[in-house]
């Protein structure tokens, strides 16, 4: 059985569709077989950033009522044979999800897939409640500026709340993915510190991902950053967080930063 | 326009909790009504002084339904002060409120009343009344909860029996509200609201003070109003009069 990982963040646009994108392409290339989500019904982007926009058949909503199968909906990655999206609709919203059907199409893609990564919409309703419901893990994705991080915290409360996971007694496996960070605006003290961020959440931190206009690049050109350029500095961070998620101890480090901080990091108990 | 503030006085707004009587209706509604007046009429007057909760939260109804229902309810001097587990989409205005957060206590006997007995038992009050004043004060035990983790934001913590303890920090934008003292080990960055139903000596403990609202029986102070000199230590809080004072710990 595969594991599911729901990847979600409460603020808009703080970077869930590229690391959904990026773990998943990262996770692939290590041959395991693994299938991207769109949950984002309505706002579709996950499709664009994997460039398979014009491959888009059927999607999430029509397997859901029955109208495909979900063989037919799943679109394999031109470039890596073990990706597979599974799009969601963006002529519908939220509400043609309904928890039934999630809850089967998700049992149905653990069978096939080591890995099934559900990237979330923004907010907490119906959409992001449903992609977090089945998670097995959740890679929590948090900027480091104020709003973001008191997103986070409230989507951390839910997730230990509302998923079948936490309504069985069971503690759902909590990752934080720092994304956009800025050395040179965390060395001009503009923006939250590591630590400081990692105290308030207190889960334990999957990876930090640098602000870089390669992950653009990447976008425009419709391919993960992990597949369009691996030696990027984002790409390498987020090459890292895969391991991470795969079980491996890998040492994190700040960017910009020459000195690890693992004793640091891991140094402190996290719930 | 600006109101010039003449009386400097805070408000002291408080939380109380009362017991109310819970009706957990099911269906067919006609029959459940059906038994509610043989009941009714077994004990006359059971539901008039006192304050009643309507009970929903398993029961699929339509807006349109609960709404007859608490029509129904009132039409048998039946008072409905609020409705638990209902969506807030089916209360609408004119309809009671919504009510969470209850806790159960033991359930209610409704006892028939027959009109001798009833003098009987009144007899029988009346002459234990004296013996009743003299009977010594049993002190009730302190209560508290617990928390294991930390408070995240939206969450809130409500324990009106007595202490809250919490061993992490509580978010921006959670709140924990104690009867009794609060205790929190770890960064208060949310609400922290001791002695919620009037008590001047609860406290409140942080490990590290960024709190955006402290409160102890209903005296409030925001994060602006508090000295700058605290932030960020270990603090505990308490009140003098109608002041609530800091101490720096350690
Ligand atoms: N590390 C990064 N460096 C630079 N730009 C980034 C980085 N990560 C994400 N972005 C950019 O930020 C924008 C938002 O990213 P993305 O669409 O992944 O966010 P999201 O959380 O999925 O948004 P939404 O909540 O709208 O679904 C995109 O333009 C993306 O290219
Ligand atoms: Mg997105």
């Amino acid at each position: 059985m595969g594991k599911v990982i729901v990847v979600t963040s409460g603020k808009g646009g703080v970077g869930k569709t590229t690391s959904t994108a990026a773990l998943g392409a990262a996770l692939a290339q290590r041959n395991e077989k693994v299938a991207v989500v769109d949950f984002d019904v309505g706002l579709r982007n996950l499709d664009l950033v994997m460039g398979a926009e014009r491959r888009v058949v059927y999607d999430l909503v029509n397997v859901i009522n029955g109208d495909a199968k979900l063989p037919q909906a799943l679109i394999r990655d031109k470039r890596l044979d073990t990706l597979f999206l599974l799009p969601a609709s963006q002529t519908r919203d939220k509400d043609a999800l309904t928890e039934e059907g999630v809850e089967r199409v998700i049992g149905e893609l653990k069978k096939y897939f080591d890995w099934v990564i559900c990237d979330s919409p923004a907010g907490i309703e119906k959409g992001a409640t449903l992609a977090m419901r089945h998670a097995d893990v959740a890679v929590v994705v948090t900027n480091p500026e104020v709003s973001s991080v008191r997103d986070s915290d409230r989507i951390i409360g839910m997730l230990d709340s509302k998923t079948l996971k936490a309504e069985n007694g069971e503690r759902m496996e909590k990752h934080l993915l720092l994304t956009r960070y800025d050395s040179n605006r965390a060395e001009r003290g503009d923006m939250l510190k590591v630590d400081d961020v990692l105290e308030i959440l207190s889960i334990p931190l999957l990876g930090i991902i640098p602000e870089s206009m390669d992950v653009l690049k990447a976008s425009n050109l419709g391919a993960p950053v992990t597949l369009s350029d691996a030696r990027s500095a984002p790409s390498q961070a987020y090459f890292e967080a895969a391991r991470r998620l795969a079980g491996e101890v890998v040492p994190v480090t700040v960017p910009g930063e020459k000195r690890g901080i693992f004793g640091k990091l891991f140094g402190r108990k996290a719930a | 326009m600006t109101k010039v503030l003449t009386d400097a006085r805070s408000i002291r707004i408080k939380g109380r909790s009362f017991l109310a009587v819970v009706l957990s209706p099911d269906l067919p509604l006609d029959q459940w009504l059906e038994r509610l007046d043989d009941l009714a009429a077994r004990s006359a007057g059971f539901f008039l002084d006192r304050p009643v909760v309507l009970d929903v939260s398993d029961l699929p109804i339509k807006k349109a339904e609960l709404k007859q229902l608490i029509d129904d309810l009132a039409e048998r001097n039946v008072r409905i002060m609020g409705v638990e587990g209902a969506r807030p989409s089916m209360l609408g205005p004119g309809m009671p409120p919504a009510m969470k957060g209850g806790k159960p206590a033991s359930d209610v006997e409704v006892t028939a009343r027959e009109p001798d007995a009833e003098s009987e038992a009144e007899a029988e009050v009346a002459a234990q009344a004296p013996q009743r004043q003299e009977a010594p004060q049993v002190r009730a035990i302190p209560q508290s909860l617990v928390i294991d983790e930390p408070v995240r934001s939206g969450q809130s913590i409500i324990f009106p029996e007595g202490d809250i303890t919490i061993v992490g920090s509580v978010a921006s934008g959670a709140e924990v509200i104690a009867g009794g003292s609060i205790h929190i080990y770890g960064t208060l960055r949310g609400r922290a609201m001791a002695g919620s139903i009037g008590n001047t000596n609860a406290r409140i403990f942080c490990r590290r003070l960024e709190a955006e609202l402290i409160a102890i029986d209903g005296i409030y102070k925001m994060a602006e109003d508090m000295d700058s000199s605290l932030r960020g230590h270990a603090v505990q809080l308490s009140l003098e009069g109608d002041t609530i004072m800091a101490d720096i710990l350690f």
